[in-house]
């Protein structure tokens, strides 16, 4: 069994704290005391029914505003799958949560409110996916009991939305209409829509496939930790600790650690106990080199054939997340996976209006705003470009005043 | 351009790793807190994984309310001799005896919410900036929303509205003196997974999680431990029950469920099957709707 973690964008006027509730109503996984505790609730739909909305309304300020400020994290599972859900909120104040969100999803499902069509939330939702690049993505066309299950709505709509995918360039889009309320086409096949031949969102989700599909030659391992337990018996231990990034690695790999660019071949690959002849992105291994050379925690070793992009000079994709403006007269730390660095902003190419599409000039960022820029880092950095290899093409900035994450970075070219 | 897949239990326990390597690295003093529950059991068996054959680069910090299962401290101790690692006990009663807490009366009296000052004061007197707990987000609805990172500030607090926001898998360990991060490596695993991942690391758990004879009393429709440290009164009936329990905390506030489930198999058969979340064997959780949230704030873990 394997996990698929995805992500649900919309506010709560197109139902989604209803659909999320829905789904983990209708597959069992509300028990008997989280129940208890929704009866007792005083919100209640209009015809009396448990509101399914408050499963997810974690936190006291939301359920008093009735919105969703924060990434709240629901889990359930299924015969064939388990399920990570963000839910994360819709309205544009809370873009950073849904960039946050979103990151580490592969699949983001995209309410729209069957009475409203397409409108400027869609619009901003769908190119927050395609611009962190999210594999899959699902359009639910949520409240179809309220325009009569009508095939000609379900249509109209989903001719349109596939104008704005081609545009994004969403690749694997699927539409399926439902109603969260009344639970058609979520969990259960809908009865009211024999023209809908598809299947319901949870058999959807039960089968997409969300294997790893990382070339294997993108090997990268940023190194978190050596260890050197520096005992009698071993003393010329020195294991090199991370998590797989991309790629594989192999014993008898030629690997080179950047940025010195010294290089040594695998001798030996542990997991504990294990020792494995070779891994794969996604775990966290323990790596032995035939030869000792210099390396410390923010390195990265990769594979010696497949280099990474090696600069200072980036131009990336950025996605301001704190409620202080950008500064230019401000270093910033940015956080590559292990490695952290200072960095400035050297020039703004572009903001980009979320709503519209449209690329402006500009010389700040404010809170949600989303842009591209060049950014000029202390040291190298070896990455990918995220396109390529979203694993070590992302990143994070970090104000030195207060420590906060103020920008989401996402690497797209060399800059000069 | 091949496709592979990491099984679930693979998944989970190498995220977990990561991030204790990340604790180990961003970190000058790191500790682990250890309850003795399933949950910090888990832990230290992700910390052997992600650092042997080296030390752990922290601590085990223990807060020991006084009102334990006796059980759960001999299992600590014993653990903790065959690990080789370093412990560190805070006492909730020092906290009570140099008056910096008051003992809760009345029937519903519990040490429970005390040990966030024996928890923070011990914090302080070691200097840790960086405490690794076991929490998991599908506990409860607060725990939903936080971070792996989870900033405290000087006085220990959780602000939910000032997270930070936690991209990909890179984790900001940035602080300011005074503050510490608590860190989560098991938030997205569930109650089931980590008895899954129990069973397969075949670990050893401290007697009470598997059925046994006991005496019990029924307050408020819940079966709690008969104990010196449990203030009873003639309402109180005391009855002789085959029981486990499902958390492991202050005897005062964890209370027992009617089981015959005596094997790990058994175990994992009651909760795939059970109506009732773990919480909902909480007394603390009862209080109100936001009782999680508050306490959260307060520095709980």
């Amino acid at each position: 069994m394997n996990i698929l973690k995805f992500f649900t964008a919309g506010s709560v006027d197109d139902g989604k704290s209803t659909l999320i509730g829905r789904l983990l109503y209708d597959t069992g996984s509300i028990l008997a005391d989280q129940l208890e505790a929704l009866q007792q609730s005083n919100r209640k739909n209009d015809d009396g029914t448990i509101d399914l909305a408050i499963l997810t309304d974690g936190l006291r300020a939301e359920r008093e505003q009735g919105i969703t400020i924060d990434v709240a994290y629901k889990y359930f599972q299924t015969e064939k799958r388990k399920f990570i859900i963000a839910d994360t909120p819709g309205h544009i104040q809370y873009t950073r949560n849904m960039v946050t969100g979103a990151s580490t999803a592969k699949l983001a499902i995209i309410l729209v409110d069957a009475r409203n069509g397409i409108i400027e939330q869609t619009i901003r939702h769908s190119y927050l996916v395609s611009l962190l690049g999210i594999e899959h993505v699902v359009v639910c066309l949520n409240k179809m009991d309220m325009v009569g299950y009508s095939e000609t709505v379900f249509n109209a709509i989903t001719d349109k939305y596939k104008v704005l995918a081609a545009e994004l360039n969403l690749k694997e889009v699927t539409f399926i209409p439902v109603s969260a309320l009344k639970g058609d086409n979520v969990v259960n096949n809908s009865e009211h829509m024999e023209w809908y031949q598809g299947t319901s969102l949870l058999n959807f989700l039960e089968t997409v496939d969300v294997d790893n599909k990382s070339d294997y030659n993108l090997a990268r391992m940023p190194v978190q930790w050596v260890v050197r337990p520096q005992t009698d018996e071993l003393h010329d231990y020195r294991g090199y600790a991370g998590r797989v990034l991309s790629g594989s690695f192999s014993v008898n790999d030629r690997v080179t650690a950047l940025p010195s660019g010294s290089s040594s071949t695998i001798e030996r690959i542990e997991i504990f106990d294990q020792k494995p002849l070779e891994v794969y992105a996604g775990q966290s291994v323990t790596l032995h080199l035939k030869d000792n050379i210099d390396i410390s925690r923010g390195d990265v070793l990769v594979n010696s054939d497949h280099l990474p992009q090696n600069s200072q000079l980036i131009e990336a994709d950025i996605c301001w997340m704190d409620t202080r403006p950008f500064d230019e007269s401000i270093t910033y730390l940015l956080q590559h996976n292990s490695k952290i660095t200072k960095c400035k902003i050297r020039e703004i190419i572009y903001k980009v209006d979320i709503n519209t599409l449209e690329k402006q000039d500009a010389y700040d960022f404010k809170l949600n705003d989303i842009g591209r820029v060049i950014l000029k880092t202390a040291e190298e950095l070896a990455f990918d470009f995220y396109t390529d290899n979203k694993a070590n093409g992302a990143a994070i900035l970090i104000d030195s005043r207060t420590n906060l994450t103020v920008a989401a970075l996402m690497f797209r070219n060399i800059a000069d | 351009m091949s496709k592979y897949n990491l099984d679930y239990l693979d998944e989970l326990e190498a995220e977990a790793i990561h991030i204790l390597r990340e604790v180990a690295g961003q970190f000058e003093k790191p500790a682990l807190l250890f309850s003795g529950g399933k949950d910090s059991i888990t832990l230290v068996r992700l910390a052997e994984k992600a650092f042997r054959p080296g030390k752990f680069p922290f601590p085990l910090v223990h807060i020991d309310t006084g009102h334990n299962f006796q059980e759960t401290i001999d299992y600590r101790d014993k653990m903790v001799a065959r690990i080789g690692e370093k412990l560190i006990v805070g006492h909730v009663q020092e906290s009570i005896d140099q008056g910096k807490v008051v003992e809760q009366k009345g029937k519903n009296a519990s040490r429970n919410a005390l040990q966030t000052v024996t928890l923070l004061d011990t914090i302080a007197l070691h200097g840790f900036d960086a405490c690794i707990g076991g929490a998991r987000r599908d506990e409860e609805k607060a725990r939903a929303k936080e971070r792996i990172f989870s900033v405290r500030d000087e006085f220990g607090q959780w602000d939910p509205k000032r997270q930070r926001p936690e991209l990909w898998n890179i984790y900001n360990g940035k602080i300011h003196k005074g503050e510490n991060v608590r860190v989560f490596p098991i938030s997205n695993w569930t109650e089931l997974d980590v008895w899954n991942y129990i069973r397969r690391e075949n670990i050893e758990l401290p007697s009470i999680y598997f059925a046994h004879n006991r005496d019990v009393i029924t307050r408020n429709g819940q079966l709690m431990a008969a104990s010196p440290f449990l203030n009873m009164d003639d309402d109180d009936i005391v009855s002789h029950k085959k029981v486990r329990f499902r958390t492991v905390g202050d005897m005062s506030c964890t209370a027992a469920v009617e089981s015959d489930a005596d094997q790990i198999d058994d175990i994992i058969n009651e909760i795939s099957a059970s109506k009732i979340s773990e919480r909902g064997a909480r007394m603390d959780d009862k209080v109100s709707e936001a009782a999680m949230e508050d306490r959260k704030k307060g520095g709980y873990f």
